[in-house]
């Protein structure tokens, strides 16, 4: 009687495991709340599992390149001659925003206001404490303390880094001078935690600290974000209308390979800091179903994952830009 | 017949007989043996060996792009390709003295605790409740560290240490700066507890093996029970002594994830002991995966190899410190 459920379970699990497909993936923390929402609503219906390991872009770039993933996850977006280097094709799948968190007794969320360069300055060193006339300026209302600010940031490569630090670099030439932007930056000061998570849990920890995160953890967190001030000069909070002003202004149909940094949007409405994620995945990929099997998934988050991803705080791409991105898989990826 | 004597001094036994020959032995089952365990034991070098030859194989780029100004160059900067190990190894090195003199005296006395003091029947749950806490995973120390350990010492440890530790002549510098909590005495005391259980186990271990002739010996001549540890216990154990204190010195300049959780992960050398550093294993935990460049991976297995040398260096001090106390006492090591 037992070794005819244990065979019958052994035959259950082989079939079972031999119908789906089993697609890897891995990159950016950014991305990942609304992947893992997006996997697990897939494999429901279609059986399919997603498995994506959230080890930040740097290693994204890496993983697809070794081959070791079938696709790889990037808020940094490959220029195309280093994508035709190595045969991938890339292509934007969500819109986040990345927002300046503070952990300030006596602020609420959304109280604070900063400007670009305020920014900069805070992350350069140049502004150390929290009642310094900068911040006061924008901020008149807020109980401001006589303390030094503890600059979070990450400590390990990523496309959430590169946004931030490319916003700073566009905002202020002291910043594009001295740290430039990448995965990975010499932070002229501050503590270092690992992905979005590190940093959300230092921020809560370090009293009179400010870090940035992806969105979607600021909600899941209750961070204390602050409002950003855009190149209009309206200060805008991170709301889903402000990603998708934001998002509207981007010229995704001339950037080859849609290879196209959108913070610092020219939106009247538009949230600052606003971040697209890219997939690669090879042209030619080695294991051709389980590549087909991940476009399917990306095909039907497209079409039906725009609740989930606007549930959690992100922007789903515009159709025009969906179709975009399909034309581009039917002619690159075979 | 004469009366020879053994070693002992007593009667030796007549020497009619001879002593029969080894005839258990075959001679290829011993040499198989020998040369089997001798092969593990090459095996274990040629590994080590191999190790070390691999990561200065991949750190080669690093140390030919920057030559010796690796070692003392505190710049991280991925974006301009400038690397230096100076801030990293500073960390190690620093967190793990802090774990050292924080750790050797607290498991000097529990071991003393545990086999000279202590009723007998307390001895067995303590010395149970140490060994548990070598059982506790390392990334369990370092959430409890973020999590309970760093607001305690943002609120009150490191606000009296600025007030009174700050001041003082010398070391003020060193404790003093901004109480956030995380930094590199955070780090060292929490390394200091997970180190503690080694060495008090290999202590007490030791200190229990000490022949009870040799101590009530001791007793009887009017010693103290101090004066019995320091002049009779001590230095019969003193080479197990210092290997315990070796063997928890490997493991804090080893130990990656409770110190990227409480270290704070920047690059900046500061002397103060409250501001955050980094250290090679946090460092090359961090950021090996999304290395993107190939003289960034490379100078990440340079920070490795660069750990081998800190550990082989600090090892064989510890050897030479055993020959000349060795030396002194008279003692063969």
């Amino acid at each position: 009687m037992l070794r005819t459920i244990l065979a019958v379970m052994a035959v259950a699990t082989v079939a079972g495991a031999a119908g789906a497909e089993q697609i890897t993936g891995a990159g950016s923390t950014f991305v990942y709340p609304v992947l893992s929402k997006w996997s697990a609503d897939y494999s429901v219906k279609f059986g399919d599992k997603v498995n994506y390991q959230s080890i930040g872009s740097g290693g994204g770039i890496s993983q697809i390149k070794a081959g070791t993933v079938d696709f790889g996850a990037t808020d940094k977006p490959l220029s195309p001659v280093e994508l035709a280097a190595s045969g991938l094709a890339q292509f934007p799948v969500v819109i986040g925003a990345i927002s300046p968190v503070v952990n300030i007794a006596g602020v609420r969320p959304g109280q604070m206001k900063f400007s670009g360069p305020l920014l900069a300055d805070i992350y350069l060193g140049r502004i150390k404490k929290w009642n310094d006339p900068g911040i006061r300026a924008l901020n008149p209302g807020v109980p401001l303390p006589n303390a030094a600010i503890t600059c979070v940031h990450r400590s390990d490569g990523s496309g959430t880094t590169y946004n931030w630090a490319y916003y700073l670099g566009q905002v202020s030439p002291v910043w594009k001078a001295k740290v430039g932007a990448g995965t990975s930056v010499q932070w002229p000061v501050g503590v270092g935690g690992k992905g979005n998570e590190g940093v959300a849990a230092f921020v809560n920890q370090i009293p009179n600290s400010i870090g940035y995160v992806e969105y979607a953890y600021v909600i899941q967190n209750h961070m204390k974000y602050g409002l950003v001030r855009n190149s209009a000069g309206r200060f805008i909070g991170p709301t889903v209308a402000g990603f998708q002003a934001a998002a509207a202004t981007a010229h995704w149909a001339h950037a080859k390979d849609f290879f196209l940094v959108m913070t610092n949007a020219p939106s009247a409405a538009g949230y600052p800091i606003t971040a697209t994620t890219f997939v690669l995945m090879y042209k030619h990929p080695k294991n051709a179903a389980r590549s087909a099997a991940a476009l399917k998934f990306f095909k039907w988050s497209f079409e039906h994952g725009q609740a989930d991803a606007a549930a959690l705080d992100y922007v789903s791409l515009p159709p025009v830009l969906v179709k975009q991105i399909e034309r581009y898989w039917a002619t690159q990826i075979k | 017949m004469s009366i020879a004597s053994d070693e002992f001094g007593g009667p030796a036994p007549p020497r009619r007989f001879k002593s029969p020959a080894p005839e258990r032995s075959s001679g290829a089952g011993d040499t198989i043996f020998k040369g089997l365990t001798g092969a593990m034991a090459a095996l274990v070098l040629i590994v080590m060996g191999g190790a070390a030859l691999a990561m200065l194989w991949g750190g080669l780029l690093a140390f030919k792009t920057f030559g010796l100004r690796f070692l003392w160059s505190s710049d991280w900067d991925a974006v301009a390709h400038k690397f230096g190990a100076f801030v990293p190894i500073y960390g190690t090195l620093v967190t793990s003295a802090i774990a050292i003199v924080m750790a050797v005296p607290i498991s000097f006395g529990i071991a003393i605790f545990l086999t000279e003091l202590a009723p007998k029947w307390l001895r067995g749950p303590v010395g149970t409740a140490i060994e548990l806490l070598a059982a506790v995973p390392s990334i369990i120390y370092g959430m409890w560290g973020l999590f309970v350990f760093v607001p305690f010492v943002a609120t009150y440890l490191e606000p009296w240490m600025n007030d009174h530790v700050g001041t003082l002549p010398i070391i003020g510098p060193l404790f003093s700066g901004p109480p956030i909590g995380i930094g590199m005495l955070t780090a060292g005391t929490i390394l200091a507890i997970m180190i503690l259980p080694f060495i008090t186990a290999v202590m007490r271990d030791v200190f229990g093996a000490v022949p009870a002739e040799l101590k009530e010996s001791a007793v009887a001549l009017g010693s103290t029970t101090w004066e019995v540890i320091s002049h009779v216990s001590l230095p019969y154990t003193r080479s197990a002594v210092v290997g315990a204190i070796f063997l928890g010195l490997g493991r804090s300049l080893g130990e990656t994830m409770a110190v990227t959780f409480v270290l704070g992960n920047a690059h900046d050398f500061s002397l103060s002991l409250f501001m955050p550093g980094n250290s090679i294993a946090a460092a090359i935990a961090n950021e090996f995966t999304e290395a993107d460049s190939p003289l960034y991976v490379s100078s990440l297995i340079a920070l490795g190899f660069l750990l081998f040398v800190v550990t082989f260096i600090v090892l064989a001090l510890a050897k030479l410190m055993l020959l000349r106390l060795g030396r002194m006492e008279g003692a063969k090591t």
